[in-house]
């Protein structure tokens, strides 16, 4: 589905990403893990074009090559993103929230689909009329996540969704992305939680200063030694 | 006349004056609230437009509604290529602040300025009433077509800016830009069009407000950017920067206000009442009637 060659990324003479690989393939939950400063966010951000990357090539199937395109192109292509910090529009409604999320397409199901979140996502149904800016946390974390379904997206890129959320709510929210993952959509995380994102996703990769240290299962992950050490908490 | 006739008679005539200064303050809150810019040339390209409209009467003999569309058609193109020279090249400078393009579109006005004097010399020029002044009576006031083509016209461009900016889906696009551009872009808005569109669409009701007041006062000089853009500046900060509410009511206000101020004590501070209330708004409530919170 995507397959990144050689990604190099600045942020203006810092070489944050120095020529990374990997891919991610239909179906599946790929994971970026890796400390804070270690580029994951840089990655999804090069990938959504938001930063333009300074070599390498980001390849979407049927697409062919997107590492050039602006963000708003991207987002035609078929890839969608839940921002880290979650980037509700606060001053706009849930429903107008959901109905940007819409933005790129215009068939005549985008209301079908809004009442189909709504009914998976209850609490964002009550507020359908509410600001955004009123959402608690978590609230917005699934207003961002219902927001970018409604684009009917090929690739989710998810960054960092556990961030600043309840533990509690931070389970729901992995739920929320297996099932999110079962119902069909492929899914890039990136997360700090390294715990969390090894139990959802199936293979991960992690990130040190820029370059990939290590590439394997979610399994052969949870059990490499140096990632207990560094990452699970020893 | 009886007092309170000549109360609502003065009334009438402010609404129409404030209902042209709260166009072009819609214009200048449009670019503020979404651009983050202070367009200082949005009345000297009111005064350009307004001379398209009075060239197309003049030359070509077409009607008021021709003129003024072909006037708003200019601004919009006119605004378009604002955007793209004067304040678009600036957002790449990694030195950018938000005085830079307020210096660039005060040359752009400087040079709109100059222009028209080069081009219709600096006098006042009459400007042609292709409206029949016909006069309605209701009830023991007076109100003329133009004073009615004034208000409906501007009612309806207001209204229409409302609701398509709360509406549909390219005012979403408006609103998501104004508050999150980045976001905005990978939901998929297309945002340097959203920017030109919005400088496009301001400068097509600055163009609106042009013919309209050249045909309510009869008159036209390339110094009416200098005023006109001052008191729409000034009702831009009376309703609240970023404000459209605060545009439409600060600029009936201040139409009000000047026509009593003429009537009421004379006509040599028909201007000074703007400012007067400008320092009187900025003292009680600086962030205008309708202005949001300072921003941290």
């Amino acid at each position: 589905m995507l397959k990144v060659e050689n990604l190099e990324v600045n942020y203006g003479h810092v070489r944050a990403i120095k020529g990374i690989s990997f891919e991610v393939h239909a179906g599946e939950i790929v994971t970026l893990i890796g400390a804070n400063g270690a580029g994951k966010s840089t990655i999804l951000r090069a990938i959504m074009g938001i930063l333009r990357a300074a070599a390498g090539r980001i390849e979407l199937a049927d697409a062919g090559p997107i590492h050039h395109l602006a963000a708003h192109k991207v987002a035609r292509m078929g890839i969608a993103m839940v921002a880290e910090g979650r980037e509700i529009l606060s001053k706009m409604t849930v429903e107008e929230n959901m109905r940007m999320g819409a933005f790129t397409r215009n068939d005549s199901n985008v209301n079908a689909d809004m009442d189909r979140l709504f009914r998976r996502f209850p609490v964002l149904g009550e507020r359908r009329h509410q600001l955004g800016g009123t959402l608690s946390g978590g609230e917005q974390q699934m207003l961002a996540i219902a927001r970018a379904l409604m684009s009917r997206p090929k690739l989710l890129l998810m960054d960092e969704p556990s961030l600043g959320l309840a533990p509690k709510i931070i389970s729901e929210v992995f739920q929320i992305i297996l099932e999110i993952n079962q119902d069909g959509t492929t899914i890039l995380l990136v997360e700090q939680n390294a715990r969390k994102a090894l139990q959802v996703a199936q293979r991960g990769y992690v990130l040190e200063t820029g370059m990939i240290s290590l590439a394997d299962t979610c399994a052969n992950l949870m059990k490499s030694e140096k990632v207990v050490q560094a990452y699970l908490g020893g | 006349m009886k007092e309170s006739i000549v109360f609502w008679q003065q009334l009438i005539n402010g609404l129409a004056l404030g209902s042209s200064y709260s166009l072009v303050a819609m214009g200048y809150t449009l670019v503020f609230g979404v651009l983050y810019v202070l367009n200082m040339a949005h009345g000297d390209v009111l005064m350009i437009t307004a001379y398209v409209g009075w060239f197309l009467v003049s030359y070509f003999k077409v009607g008021f509604f021709t003129a003024l569309i072909g006037a708003m058609l200019s601004g919009f193109i006119l605004g378009m290529i604002l955007e793209r020279v004067a304040i678009r090249p600036l957002f790449r400078s990694p030195k950018y602040t938000h005085i830079s393009p307020l210096i660039s579109t005060i040359g752009v006005a400087i040079f709109l300025q100059n222009l028209a004097m080069l081009l219709f010399t600096p006098d006042q020029q009459r400007y042609p009433t292709t409206v029949k002044a016909v006069f309605y009576q209701v009830g023991p006031l007076i109100i003329s077509s133009v004073q009615i083509l004034m208000l409906v016209i501007a009612a309806v461009l207001m209204i229409a800016l409302k609701l398509s900016i709360s509406y549909t889906s390219l005012g979403r696009a408006i609103r998501a830009t104004a508050e999150r551009p980045v976001t905005a872009s990978y939901l998929g808005v297309n945002v340097s069009r959203v920017l030109t569109f919005t400088v496009a669409i301001s400068s097509a009701l600055g163009a609106a407000a042009g013919v309209l007041l050249g045909v309510a006062f009869g008159g036209i000089s390339p110094l009416i950017g200098f005023n006109y853009g001052m008191k729409g500046l000034i009702v831009l900060i009376i309703g609240g920067l970023g404000s459209i509410e605060g545009a439409m009511i600060g600029g009936i206000m201040l139409g009000v206000l000047e026509i009593f101020t003429v009537g009421y004590l004379s006509s040599a501070y028909r201007d000074a009442i703007a400012f007067a209330v400008l320092f009187l708004v900025l003292m009680i409530r600086p962030n205008g009637l309708f202005g949001e919170s300072p921003k941290t």
